[in-house]
């Protein structure tokens, strides 16, 4: 996935001379887990920036910059200092567009590696889509792959609004995948109906997308049931036609995430199901989530993720409710 | 630089200008057709003035919550201003962002940000966008004592000398954030007036005097289109009226009402006014002429507001995302 994004990120500073990279050691250092590599080395200081240690003014930067006609790649470190940035993604880059009724906007991507993975506690491990899919006119999306990394990614930068790029960093060098020669390009607020089926719908998005696959074809090995997999892919806005569809069809659902079980993205998705499938439920929508507490200490930490076997145990509650 | 006398007379009248549109929303607010807080900025006219003269269309301003002088000295559009005031659909903002978010992109007034210290990074990063594409403009970031507390100031104005920005940080020091002193909140003067002068230049002037503030603003705005890097300049001076809304509150609650009476006795309308009527540069019939005009041009821009129509409901939830 690492290498995915960072095939968008070349390709697109080489189709339009207004996109450019900046943050903590992204430029000479390529980032900490080397998204940014090669960049520097073809592009140059200067559109490639290396930042002063200062969320809020990076992404404030950031903001000054896309309004006067740049469009800055900006990157936070781990997601866990997003918040010091917080204040701009509420105060402007949600609101520019709507506050002068469409005269200016705010087209720049936040990226940041966020979730489990690195075997590191609170700050770096933990999962926040939800508080920036909260904020109206932010674009939140969430890559599984390489090859959709790269397509969202191309997709983030050319789209006109401030798009939140979350990178799963559990599954940055997680596995291979070929991606085209050609670049791609996927629409934002679409999901990816990964494996049809016609009796549960499982909906997962990010890293526990490869967890919720294993569970699934365990389940399957173990029964004859026939399983449905959506990949979110977008936070926000989200495909509530494809949710709806689905669960429409298979009469039961499960929402995996790796965030905290309270107030989150799941919530929102079975929320949306009750306003477009509730009658077509044959059972209470199921969710599979972490603890409603901070990413513990490392040693703990395969207690507090969803885990393959956690996903199973949720799925089978739901076909034999 | 000096002014020439035309040059005075042209910028008194905009302070002028500034002032009666100031004093007329301040009367006319009771009658609560003015559906937005407003901040007046009533007695730092020549800030705005002073700073915007040497600018351009191209340039640009990053404004905060007292907003309206910065605005209308940069060019906006007075009609906009008191429609945008009443919330109506031929406002600046198509009635939707109030007096804390005026934009005139015609002009180069990029917004303003109701957050404090919000517009300082992003004037930066307006100032860091010019100097990637090669464009001789120039940012200029308005900035309250209170955004100074923030310390999203000093990760902006670091910044800005690192890459050696196109960007003026005007700094109106006017004594108050809400009810609490500068001195209350801040252990010693600024500290960027310590930077070295190859970093930065800095300076620190008489905020009521329009010579004063015309003179520093040349030399920095000046620096920053030859590509000399970020200047600030801190304008002592002093909001006369109460944080929000009209009128003044002579009680003592929180402050010493001998010291708004100082200030009064040092108003940069008045002041620049007789200064002109004494050296004959202006005659009281010059005068009268020039406010009666300035107050025909405000009389229609009510006109116009309280004519035009609100924003339709059916409007309200669109532009959360770009609609092409
Ligand atoms: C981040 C933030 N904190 C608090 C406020 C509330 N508030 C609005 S204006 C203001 C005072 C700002 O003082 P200063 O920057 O000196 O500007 P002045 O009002 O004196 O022009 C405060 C506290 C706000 N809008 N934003
Ligand atoms: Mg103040």
């Amino acid at each position: 996935m690492v290498q995915g994004i960072n095939l968008a990120l070349h390709e697109e500073m080489q189709r339009d001379p207004k996109v450019l990279v900046m943050g903590q050691d992204v430029g000479v250092n390529e980032g900490v887990f080397r998204v940014t590599a090669g960049l520097h080395a073809k592009f140059g200081e200067t559109r490639v920036i290396d930042t002063p240690l200062a969320e809020s003014g990076i992404l404030g930067t950031a903001v000054g910059m896309a309004l006067a006609g740049l469009r800055p790649v900006a990157e936070m470190q781990f997601s866990g200092f997003s918040y010091l940035a917080l204040g701009h993604l509420e105060g402007h880059c949600s609101r520019y567009r709507a506050r002068t009724h469409g005269a200016l906007s705010v087209p720049l991507v936040l990226r940041m590696p966020y979730g489990g993975g690195v075997r590191a506690l609170e700050h770096h491990s933990e999962s926040r889509e939800a508080m920036f899919a909260h904020l109206p006119g932010i674009k939140v999306v969430i890559p599984s792959g390489p090859r959709n990394a790269r397509a969202l990614m191309t997709a983030a930068i050319q789209d006109p609004d401030t798009v939140v790029f979350m990178e799963p960093k559990h599954s940055y060098r997680a596995f291979r995948e070929d991606v085209p020669e050609e670049p791609e390009l996927m629409d934002i607020g679409k999901a990816h109906v990964v494996q049809e089926g016609s009796e549960l719908t499982v909906i997962t998005w990010g890293a526990m997308l490869r967890k919720t696959l294993e569970a699934v074809s365990e389940v399957q090995a173990k029964r004859e049931a026939s399983v449905e997999v959506i990949d979110l892919l977008s936070i926000s806005p989200m495909d509530t036609k494809t949710i709806a569809k689905s669960v429409r069809k298979t009469g039961r659902c499960v929402v995996v995430q790796e965030a905290p079980r309270s107030f989150g993205t799941a919530s929102e998705v079975i929320a949306r199901i009750n306003d477009t499938a509730l009658m077509y439920l044959e059972a209470p929508v199921g969710r599979v989530a972490s603890f409603d507490i901070v990413t513990p200490y490392f040693a703990r930490e395969q207690n507090y993720f969803p885990g393959v076997e956690d996903i199973r145990r949720g799925m089978i509650k739901t076909l034999d409710y | 630089m000096t002014l020439s006398s035309a040059r005075r007379i042209e910028l008194f009248r905009r302070m002028l200008r500034l002032r009666n549109v100031e004093l007329r929303i301040e009367s006319l607010y009771h009658e609560d057709r003015m559906k937005t807080p407003v901040h007046l900025c009533i007695g730092q006219e020549a800030i705005s003035v002073g700073v915007c003269a040497h600018l351009t269309n191209d340039d640009s301003v990053s404004s905060n919550h007292r907003s309206h002088g910065h605005y209308l000295a940069k060019g906006g559009g007075l009609n906009e201003l008191i429609a945008e005031l009443h919330c109506k659909e031929s406002g600046c903002t198509k009635g939707r962002g109030g007096s804390m978010h005026l934009v005139d992109t015609a002009v180069g007034h990029m917004g303003s940000s109701s957050i404090v210290g919000g517009g300082v990074p992003i004037g930066t990063g307006m100032a860091m966008a010019y100097k990637m594409r090669g464009l001789a403009r120039v940012s200029v970031v308005f900035f309250g004592d209170g955004a100074a507390d923030e310390g999203v100031l000093y990760e902006s104005v670091n910044f800005a000398m690192l890459k050696r920005l196109p960007v003026v940080y005007i700094y109106e020091n006017n004594g108050y954030s809400v009810c609490t002193t500068t001195r209350e909140r801040q252990a010693q003067e600024l500290i960027f007036h310590q930077v070295l002068p190859n970093k930065m230049w800095t300076q620190t002037v008489d905020g009521n005097s329009l010579d004063a503030v015309n003179a520093a603003a040349a030399t920095a705005i000046a620096l920053a289109r030859s590509g000399g890097g970020p200047s600030l300049i801190e304008c002592k001076t002093y909001r006369v009226r109460e944080h929000a809304g009209s009128g003044v509150d002579r009680t003592g609650k929180y402050r010493d009402p001998a010291e708004i009476e100082r200030w009064e006795t040092h108003d940069p309308v008045h002041g620049l006014r007789a200064d002109l009527l004494a050296r004959g540069l202006l005659d009281q019939k010059g005068l009268e002429a020039m406010e009666a005009a300035i107050e025909a041009e405000i009389d229609e821009a009510f006109r116009a507001a309280v004519k035009s129509p609100l924003p339709l409901d059916e409007d309200l939830t669109r532009y959360v995302y770009c609609e092409d």
